[in-house]
């Protein structure tokens, strides 16, 4: 029996709906599912693929959200899962030392050497989920949770683009120089983001990055 | 054609902002103070969309290349065109060769830190996904995708042909539709997913204290100060996507709210977003002061949006009228 998702609204600006269970990628499929769905629909402005959630930004706010509510909820229980033929890039990746300058907190917190926790973290394939937090920055599904840490207390306020890092559960790679609240745990170099080109990223969902270890440091 | 005179960094071209590729990772962008901008627009005979030089630091100078009219909106301070007082919220002509001067102090009228520059015709750089507000982040958009440095000649669109007398000016908003609470600026919020994860005392705490707005403020984001904000359980949440008002609460305590450059996905709890009418207030904070939070209902949030959008259609009809009353006026003579 499939439990109902999560609604919340952020504002007047859009709802988020959160599906029930882990984030695997046969709920992450529904998730693609939906969001191409609900975008065809007048009230949508546009639907943004989390991690296990969507994100359904409004044209307007309804005055009374509840209709979509419903609507969504209806749909969210009969979608079927879109697979997504993707394709998969390879980044070599520098483990620890100045690359990774908080490889000593992930060790700390997972009792892990560095050479473990570059072995555990290049180790999987991992399927793109979505793309967020900046442009052409991609969360991947899959991350071993052997090697989960939590989030920074206070964000750094720069991180290099290229930097491998581990918030929570998850993993990716930072597109570009900015704020995060992630553990940087390495570092890579790939352009993943292009204005002029259409789609101007590289990767979408349903896509693959496998890590290689380059050289784990200290 | 203007040219970039002031050294003065952290000026940006925004339009209402860049909508339809989040799903890219591309945040909205946009002005902080949008009502601002929409206004200018509309007293210029502009698209409510055409885009503006947003300031934020002064002094800021530039110097026209051709002659066009302008209006400065958003925060008031001291301008000058050459030698001459320049006044807010009213359409000026300018001549080419002219240099506007905008620095900080003039009005006691209210309290606030963007100045937009608006042009008739728009400043008419490349749109870049759809939209010509700048992302910083991402290097593209506005000017060269960064902030405006001495020197730089920004393109202006033709300006529309619909007559826009001088001197035709209104009232700011922060003066037609204030919100203040016991003298302190309030901006109205709604509750968010994990409100209730906080402990009762960090909500009552939340909406009793002042904020303060820290110096590691800016396009992002607001990170603020105030009494520390705990969830009764460390919350460790999924990447989702988030908007500008969101205000989440990292494991220090501390609130930071999303502002129009914030990346549009995040994962730290939400105690509550600041409302979309609400946006341009908070855009127009000053750093150092503070604010206060008013809990609204989901009926009085949508309220306050349809006042925000009454507001510009009455900005509208007074300007469509002044330029009737001009016309007619002119015809009689």
């Amino acid at each position: 029996m499939a439990h109902d998702p999560v609604i919340s609204m952020l504002g007047t600006t859009a709802l988020l709906l959160e599906a029930h269970g882990d984030t695997t990628l046969a709920t992450q499929q529904k998730i693609w599912s939906l969001s191409a769905q609900v975008c065809s629909w007048p009230e949508v402005l546009e639907a943004v693929p989390g991690m296990n959630n969507l994100m359904v930004c409004f044209r307007k706010p309804p005055l009374d959200p509840q209709p979509l509510i419903t609507r969504l909820c209806d749909a969210w229980r009969i979608v079927q899962p879109m697979a997504v033929e993707g394709r998969t890039i390879e980044l070599p990746v520098v483990y620890g030392g100045e690359a990774g300058p908080h490889m000593a907190d992930v060790m700390a917190h997972t009792g892990l050497d560095a050479q473990q926790i570059a072995e555990i973290h290049s180790a999987p394939l991992y399927p793109v989920y979505a793309l967020g937090s900046h442009p052409g920055y991609c969360y991947l599904g899959g991350m071993d949770h052997r090697i989960a840490t939590p989030r920074r207390k206070t964000p750094v306020l720069k991180i290099p683009g290229g930097a491998v890092s581990i918030g929570g559960f998850q993993t990716g790679v930072s597109a570009s120089d900015g704020p995060s609240g992630w553990n940087t745990i390495g570092s890579t170099s790939m352009s993943f983001f292009d204005v002029t080109k259409q789609p101007p990223t590289l990767l979408q969902p349903g896509d693959s990055i496998r890590f290689r270890i380059e050289r784990v440091v200290g | 054609m203007i040219e970039v005179l002031s050294s003065t960094a952290l000026a940006t071209v925004q339009d209402l902002g860049r909508f339809g590729a989040l799903g890219w990772g591309v945040s909205h962008s946009g002005a902080m103070d949008r009502l601002a901008l929409a206004a200018g627009n509309i007293l210029l005979g502009n698209d409510d969309n055409s885009a503006a030089v947003e300031i934020p630091i002064f002094p800021f100078r530039v110097r026209f290349h051709h002659a066009c009219n302008i209006v400065l909106t958003g925060a008031d301070h001291l301008a000058r065109l050459d030698d001459q007082p320049l006044q807010p919220w009213l359409v000026a002509p300018v001549q080419a060769g002219q240099v506007l001067t905008v620095e900080r102090g003039g009005s006691s009228r209210w309290q606030a830190s963007r100045v937009y520059l608006c042009v008739a015709g728009g400043i008419d750089v490349p749109l870049a996904l759809g939209s010509r507000s700048t992302q910083l982040r991402g290097q593209f958009g506005g000017y060269q995708g960064r902030t405006l440095q001495q020197g730089d000649r920004l393109p202006v669109g033709v300006a529309s042909d619909v007559h826009c007398p001088a001197g035709m000016g209104v009232v700011p908003p922060a003066l037609s539709m204030p919100l203040m609470v016991e003298g302190t600026q309030a901006i109205r919020v709604l509750w968010a997913a994990e409100y209730e994860a906080f402990t009762d005392h960090s909500c009552a705490e939340f909406w009793a204290k002042n904020w303060k707005i820290t110096s590691q403020s800016d396009r992002y984001g607001y990170r603020l100060a105030g009494p520390m904000i705990e969830s009764k359980v460390p919350l460790e949440l999924r990447s989702h996507g988030i908007v500008p008002g969101v205000i989440q609460v990292p494991h220090g305590g501390q609130p930071i709210i999303q502002m129009r450059d914030a990346q549009p996905s995040g994962g730290y709890p939400k105690i509550g977003t600041v409302i979309d009418a609400d946006l341009w207030r908070l855009g127009q904070v000053q750093i150092g002061s503070s604010v206060r939070f008013v809990e609204v209902s989901w009926p009085e949030a949508v309220k306050a949006l349809q006042d925000v959008t009454d507001w510009l259609e009455e900005v509208r009809r007074m300007v469509a009228l002044g330029r009737t009353a001009q016309k007619g006026a002119g015809h009689d003579q």
